[in-house]
């Protein structure tokens, strides 16, 4: 694979690799089979591989996050498919109380090595039920790793990464992001999950992001060079653990930060990096931490009130010149 | 009590009176540990269920897994995790089956490939499924047995596991320890079809409901359950109705059922149902029987000893095991 490919394909792509390479691996969830995907990222998947390893389940989110748990104690690889973070509530008994605990709750006996992937944001028009940014609920509990994939080689090398953690790991796609398209190296592969990635380098404000805002914290960037303005973009990539040190040492450098998280802000993973640059580099700040994150109220369906809703260029382009008094 | 196992022989029938006399024994020894505050937290015995834990376990070999609830000492006895590592883990010692960091309900064995005592309802059947579907992936011939009681019938994840189980024909044992109350809920104030191994049935799982105060009978039925499952059968369910003499936990008043009804069940009172059989039938004798209480009341006093004398995790290797470690 090479040339022209969207986020999408770097998706597919890391699951057929994954696949090839480790008979233990197999895709199970939600019409990842004969329908192709949600969003079409497991398409044409079925044919290659067969129903034993592309598996088709019911409306199980449970159900088959729990036998995914099941079958990674006891040899396989899963990779579980749900669909979106919303349906992962009905899978949150099984992640929170099984997956994430047994390693330790087993005196180290039982690992999880098991991966779940699921499409999370908002900005297709969904309304709540289909539109939230959860990924920082699930970063507030032990025992699991949450990766958010913004970038075409992540979306390409993560998974791989993932699956040879001996732990469970979520990987959150956000759905702005499947059709983003770019050029990926043909020898992509793997990739590190445990360091956050300096996108743009600058010297007067640190836009600190992840996921599907990382484009939009790009777009301000660039804006912001053309009022003389240097604005250094990380993309965390993972979001927990959290990479304190590539924060830190931006945030020390820029003297000032800004948070941008497409998730609500109120005990929010905006909060808890805000919470941490005040821990460890108040006295390089020259200004207030600033937070641009979603409004809080579940996200309405008419497009108009979905993109006030939602953090956009505008407000990031605000918050930073707040900073710069 | 019936003798349909053509197997069934005075050496295996002392064998499952030993494993109840076992379990027995060690929980009532927990029960007053408990008085004694040597062991804190939840604490659920299983006084009265003893003859299925000891006949399901029976059937299984050392290559099958087993997944269990938070009323799983007699499980994990039955299935050969020492006492003393049970008895330790009670105690929250370091040398405990799980590390100290389970406890009661959560005892775990690798070794004996035991999967662990769950304490969300219904959240151990889902696991439990997903055991059986990497062993099918993988062509092994082994058997998951899943214990749970009957208010996990009321949970999402319990149906939606049968229905998975049967839809891949994963090769697990549901055994429903139906001992009528879901903590202080009488079955019939919390479902609709009483009769559990009929939820089961609706999933075209084979289903039986046996008498889960007679050994003998749950032995049968799990063996032709497990004998079924290893041919390919899929998913099979045993429904054992039982009781549990004691209170729900060690917090539990019992304000929700008589003492008539608890010395009512006491009659059918699994260990001496198969000791009087047994005696009728010529093949037990009072020196069996003591040598049972014996050997049990030895077992219990080392795993007690042993239990003292452990040690106390350190609290600077508290935070070790939220992720692997990375090899040295």
């Amino acid at each position: 694979m090479s040339g022209e490919v969207t986020y999408r394909d770097a998706c597919r792509e890391a699951i057929r690799d994954a696949m090839k390479r480790d008979p233990r691996v197999f895709l199970m969830g939600e019409d990842v089979g004969h329908y192709g995907g949600c969003y079409a990222v497991s398409k044409g998947l079925l044919d290659e591989f067969g129903p034993e390893r592309i598996r088709d389940t019911p409306l199980s989110e449970s159900g088959f996050t729990g036998l995914g748990i099941g079958a990674a104690m006891n040899g396989m690889r899963p990779i579980v498919e749900i669909m979106t973070v919303n349906f992962a509530l009905l899978a949150l008994d099984q992640i929170v109380n099984n997956a994430a605990t047994i390693r330790h709750m087993s005196g180290n006996q039982f690992g999880v090595p098991l991966v779940v992937r699921m499409a999370t944001g908002a900005g297709k028009q969904l309304a709540a039920q289909h539109s939230h940014s959860l990924e920082g609920w699930f970063a507030h509990i032990p025992g699991l790793k949450v990766l958010a994939p913004a970038t075409l080689e992540d979306a390409r090398g993560m998974l791989w990464t993932a699956l040879e953690d001996p732990d469970p790991v979520l990987i959150f796609e956000h759905v702005m992001l499947y059709n983003m398209t770019g050029s990926l190296a043909a020898e992509a592969g793997a990739v590190a999950i445990d360091k956050a990635a300096i996108r743009r380098e600058g010297k007067d404000v640190s836009l600190i992001t992840y996921g599907g805002s990382l484009p939009k914290a790009v777009d301000a960037a660039g804006q912001l060079a053309k009022d003389g303005v240097s604005a250094e973009v990380i993309d965390l990539r993972t979001l927990r653990p959290l990479d304190d040190e590539t924060i830190m040492a931006s945030v020390r450098k820029t003297r000032r930060a800004v948070i941008v998280d497409e998730g609500w802000r109120s005990g929010s993973i905006s909060a808890e990096i805000s919470a941490r640059i005040l821990e460890q580099a108040l006295w390089s700040l020259d200004a207030p931490v600033a937070r641009v994150c979603s409004a809080e109220i579940p996200i309405p369906y008419p497009h108009h009130l979905e993109e006030a809703a939602l953090p956009q260029v505008p407000a990031i382009l605000a918050a930073v010149r707040g900073t710069l008094g | 009590m019936s003798a349909q196992k053509l197997h069934l022989t005075r050496e295996s029938l002392l064998g499952l009176l030993h494993q109840m006399t076992r379990v027995r024994r060690f929980e009532e020894k927990c029960d007053e540990l408990y008085q004694s505050e040597k062991i804190r937290g939840f604490l659920h015995l299983a006084i009265g269920e003893e003859a299925i834990s000891t006949a399901v376990m029976a059937n299984l070999t050392p290559d099958d897994a087993v997944v269990a609830t938070y009323r799983e000492h007699g499980h994990a006895l039955v299935r050969g995790v020492p006492a003393r590592d049970i008895m330790a883990e009670m105690y929250g010692k370091a040398e405990g089956c799980s590390r100290g960091r389970g406890g009661s309900m959560h005892l775990f064995s690798a070794a004996h490939r035991f999967y662990g005592g769950y304490a969300i309802v219904g959240g151990g059947l889902p696991l439990a499924a997903g055991l059986a579907l990497a062993d099918k992936m993988q062509g092994k011939r082994r058997v998951t047995a899943c214990f749970f009681g009957e208010g996990a019938a009321a949970e999402g994840e319990f149906h939606e596991t049968m229905n998975l189980a049967e839809l891949w024909k994963l090769p697990v044992l549901f055994i429903c320890e139906n001992n009528l109350y879901a903590m202080g809920t009488r079955l019939d104030l919390s479902e609709s079809q009483t009769d559990i191994h009929a939820k089961a049935q609706s999933y075209k799982i084979p289903s039986e409901s046996v008498d889960g105060m007679d050994v003998v009978a749950v032995d049968a039925a799990a063996a032709r359950a497990v004998a079924a499952i290893r041919t390919g059968d899929g998913p099979h369910f045993i429904e054992c109705k039982t009781y549990r003499f004691r209170a729900h936990s060690m917090f539990d008043p019992q304000l929700y059922r008589s003492k008539e009804e608890v010395e009512e069940w006491k009659k059918r009172d699994p260990i001496p149902r198969l000791t009087n059989w047994m005696r009728e039938a010529g093949m037990l004798h009072d020196k069996d029987i003591e040598k049972i209480e014996a050997d049990v009341k030895d077992e219990i006093a080392d795993a007690v000893g042993f239990a003292e004398s452990g040690t106390l995790e350190p609290v600077s290797e508290m935070t070790r095991f939220v992720h692997a470690e990375a090899a040295p």
